[in-house]
């Protein structure tokens, strides 16, 4: 499996990154991405901005972590994840996850896991700033802890 | 030297990004016990809080985990990236 994680301030361009992802592997019969992308309120209150913060380091090695360990449960081609930092703005995108198989069934799977995984273990914090001025850091969610639950193999 | 780091609310609580601690041999409980006597009333509220997170040399590290001199230690609070 190749597989690179960026984080950067700059926005990303989907179709060069799929392309990127299949690159010229014949093997390839099916890629699942998936755009995490800021949304105008948080329970009713519309937004300005968000910055993204991250520990360079930590933050790339966490997520490469976890790719690997989806390459190690899935039979996978490549993955690639894009995550940005800085300031965003309302609809402006912040993540990509993809991920390059033989088939669909471990194309979606993985790249599920990945993103899951992400949201739980990799070091970046989120404050907001509603259009009124007011900035705070977003709490973590209990939903998505209890999301992994769904990987767990008994 | 022990580096500290500290990201996100924590920093801004504390009022503080990095720090260096002169000891050769603690551990991550004994570290945040030690930063807490020494910085009083607002260091015990956020880096005393339950919820507080840490690694040692860019790895999860729990209250055991051994440091030394020369390792890199950040504290911070639970993630909300994605």
């Amino acid at each position: 499996m190749k597989f690179s994680v960026t984080v950067q301030q700059q926005d990303f361009d989907v179709s060069q990154l799929c392309g990127a992802l299949q690159g010229s592997n014949s093997e390839v019969g099916g890629l699942a991405t998936f755009v995490g992308v800021m949304r105008s309120s948080n329970a009713g209150t519309a937004l300005r901005s968000m910055r993204l913060e991250h520990y360079p380091g930590m933050t790339e090695a966490s997520i490469r972590d976890i790719i690997q360990q989806a390459g190690e449960r899935w039979p996978l081609l490549a993955c690639r994840v894009v995550h940005r930092v800085g300031d965003i703005l309302p609809g402006e995108q912040i993540v990509f996850v993809g991920v390059a198989a033989r088939h669909r069934g471990e194309a979606f799977q993985a790249c599920e896991f990945v993103m899951d995984y992400l949201k739980s273990q990799a070091p970046f914090w989120k404050k907001e700033t509603t259009v009124d001025g007011h900035s705070q850091w977003l709490d973590a969610r209990d939903s998505d802890r209890q999301a992994l639950g769904k990987w767990r193999r008994d | 030297m022990i580096k500290v780091l500290f990201f996100a609310k924590l920093r801004e609580s504390l009022d503080c990004a990095e720090c260096s601690v002169p000891l050769e041999q603690t551990t991550v409980a004994e570290l945040r016990a030690g930063l807490i006597e020494e910085g009083g009333e607002d260091w015990q509220q956020a880096l005393g809080a339950s919820n507080v997170l840490c690694a040692v040399n860019q790895a999860i590290a729990r209250d055991d985990h051994p440091i030394n001199s020369g390792d890199e230690v950040a504290f911070y609070p639970p993630v909300t990236g994605g």
